[in-house]
């Protein structure tokens, strides 16, 4: 086992992609590390420093469109986060972030840009903006109970042979394509949820743990993240 | 008696406003009939309703009702309902009457209905929506612009920051008369500000430092040092011609005034500076305006004590991220039972993930209790930072159980529900 003795999560470009509170995304996953007796620690890489390649597992966030441009940028500037995938580092993208590490996504330009084409998936604008509450049902492979969340979002994103769906949708938009949410490349998971997502999905959450220490995790049940899956699915009509 | 419009306008700094047209002055009585059926219905003040119905008879109802005012209009995301209440006491003690939205419906029905609900003040002072800003500036020929800060808000249905940041700069542009108050310290208050002819900076603090780190012209990462901050862009923070700290407000003359508020917080010792700077600008000297400023100790029910499940609590409103952190420096230099009530309905935006954005870390050590519609919500959020919580779903018997001098914080559809409900 080649379990890390320090788990360092970074948290990229929090002042550009961090508008919808997917920095909670970073806390979650070092929160329930520390609970487990692992050491974790939360690593913010801010648009002046170039991003590091070795950390373990990479948070990037929802944001605004200007500000998702001006992330993209960035991060073609400074590779860290495309070294970090060849390496094997695990990825958590969210909304805009999930989208510029695509092939290719839509600007407020109206123009198409490249992405970091890390995920094999291709987003251009969504008919009518996507707000609200979803329901997803998760690939079975995964082994994970069904997520919610909430999507705030103006893109449709197709997936290529290379990605596979996160999930399916059960109440919401999602990607916008094939009733399809999210994708999953390798240890790269893209997603359309906020809520933070893994605050309201902890088998989400540990699912990344596990490929990020490499092995099982001790189980963590927590009274408040049950009871709000619970209030979630059930306000959303399911079960 | 004044003998001339002249001296009018130099004593009072404004005319009556000009007669109401026909069409107008129908518009206003049916507009008053309409809030008086409405309160004697005991629903709520009527005024919503009334600005409504006269809009609706003369859409130009609220320009004829403007005309012939000094008017100021105040407008960002935190501190308008209070800055708002700040300006008009300034106003009011050197002026006498002035109409005001003093409820906070700030949109241009609340408008209309504060203007035709005093038809003898010279002066008014609107709070806006920073959405409307544009279309009310178009009707009313503000003297007085006034920007205090851009936060993310309500992201779920309001716009963009940095949207918001270019639609007020168009207001901006498009009203070259008015006089600009607005704060140096917030960028996007500074991309709005920076389009005026007459700019009046005022170095107010942000409390919320997550939105002032992008430029918003370029979007390039904001280099700081201390209060400076500037972009390769060119885009800087101006000079301040006001400036508060935690003993004074200083002048653009230098003159250092004493202030101490009723109103806790340095947010609110920001919004004063705004207030004294825009009141100044409508002929006010500081003299007058900071006594009456400083004497203002409830706004609308926000900071009042009230009875509620039996216990004496003081209500705090904060409605989004930069609210929170304020509230949560306000509540943080005592140990007093401590209630947090979040909603998520319309008006506070259906998605709650800014809760996250928050840091309740600084709770550690205390006891909360967690309450509202989305109480489950908030608890995970407390389990994550650490902070010891019990999860009490009913604000009332929350209060109830948290016991005497209890402080509740409380976002806004909860907030208006508990000040309802409060003794």
């Amino acid at each position: 086992m080649s379990q890390p003795s320090r788990v360092r999560v970074a948290l990229v470009l929090p002042e550009l992609l961090g508008t919808y509170g997917d920095r909670g995304n970073a806390t979650v996953l070092v929160q329930r590390l520390r609970w487990r007796g692992i050491g974790a620690e939360v690593v913010e890489v801010g648009g002046n420093t170039p991003v590091p390649a070795d950390c373990d597992v990479y948070m990037i966030g929802g944001g605004e469109d200007i500000a998702q441009l001006a992330a993209v940028r960035w991060l073609h500037t400074h590779p860290g986060l495309q070294r970090a995938v060849a390496r094997g580092a695990v990825v958590l993208a969210v909304c805009a972030g999930f989208q510029i590490l695509g092939s290719s996504f839509a600007g407020t330009d109206g123009a198409m840009h490249p992405g970091l084409g890390l995920f094999d998936v291709v987003t251009r604008p969504l008919s009518r903006r996507a707000i609200g509450e979803i329901v997803v049902e998760p690939a079975a492979g995964l082994g994970i109970r069904s997520l919610t969340g909430f999507e705030n979002h103006g893109g449709a994103t197709q997936l290529g042979p290379g990605a596979a769906a996160l999930g399916r949708v059960v109440s919401g938009i999602g990607n916008g394509f094939d009733g399809i949410e999210g994708a999953v490349q390798g240890r790269l998971v893209g997603t359309y949820l906020h809520g933070p997502v893994l605050a309201r999905n902890p088998d989400l959450a540990d699912l990344l743990l596990t490929w990020a220490v490499g092995g099982p995790l001790d189980p963590l049940p927590l009274e408040e993240t049950e009871a709000l899956r619970h209030e979630r699915l059930h306000h959303a009509g399911v079960r | 008696l004044l003998t001339s419009g002249q001296t009018t306008t130099e004593r009072t700094g404004g005319t009556r406003p000009s007669r109401l047209g026909l069409r107008a002055s129908a518009a206003v009585g049916l507009g008053r009939a309409a809030s008086w059926l409405s309160r004697a219905a005991g629903r709520g003040d009527g005024a919503i309703i009334g600005g409504r119905i006269a809009l609706a008879v003369d859409p130009g109802v609220l320009r004829q009702l403007a005309t012939g005012r000094r008017l100021a209009l105040v407008t960002g995301t935190n501190g308008k309902t209070t800055t708002t209440h700040m300006i008009t006491a300034a106003i009011r003690a050197h002026y006498g009457r002035v109409a005001t939205n003093h409820t906070g419906a700030n949109m241009p029905d609340g408008h209309t209905a504060a203007l035709a609900g005093d038809l003898d003040a010279t002066h008014a002072v609107l709070e806006v929506d920073e959405l409307h800003l544009h279309a009310v500036a178009d009707q009313v020929n503000p003297e007085v612009i006034t920007l205090l800060n851009l936060s993310r808000d309500q992201l779920d249905r309001a716009e963009e920051i940095r949207k918001v940041a270019t639609r007020l700069a168009a207001a901006v542009t498009a009203h070259p008369q008015a006089t600009v108050i607005a704060n140096a310290d917030d960028p996007n208050i500074v991309l709005a500000g920076a389009a005026a002819q007459h700019v009046v900076w005022v170095a107010a603090g942000v409390a919320w430092r997550a939105d002032a780190t992008v430029c918003p012209r370029c979007a390039r990462l904001l280099l700081a040092q201390g209060a400076q901050w500037w972009c390769e862009c060119g885009l800087a923070r101006p000079q301040p011609a006001w400036r508060v700290d935690a003993e004074a407000l200083t002048t653009p003359q230098g003159l250092r005034l004493p202030l101490t508020l009723q109103l806790p917080g340095t947010a609110n010792r920001g919004n004063a500076a705004i207030a004294v700077a825009t009141a100044a600008a409508l002929g006010c000297p500081p003299e007058v305006a900071l006594p009456a400023v400083a004497a203002l100790a409830d706004i609308r029910g926000r900071y009042r004590t009230l009875t509620l499940g039996g216990r004496a609590a003081r209500l705090l409103l904060a409605k989004n991220p930069a609210g929170w952190q304020e509230m949560l420096t306000v509540i943080a230099d005592h140990q007093r039972p401590l209630v947090i009530v979040v909603n998520a309905r319309e008006a506070d935006g259906f998605d709650v993930s800014w809760l996250w954005d928050v840091h309740f870390e600084v709770l550690r050590g205390r006891h909360v209790i967690a309450s509202g519609e989305r109480a489950t919500d908030l608890a995970v959020r407390l389990r994550y930072a650490e902070v010891e919580h019990e999860l009490v779903p009913d604000p009332e018997t929350a209060v109830g159980l948290a016991g005497e001098g209890t402080e509740v914080i409380a976002n806004y559809t909860a907030f208006r529900f508990l000040t309802t409900r409060g003794v």
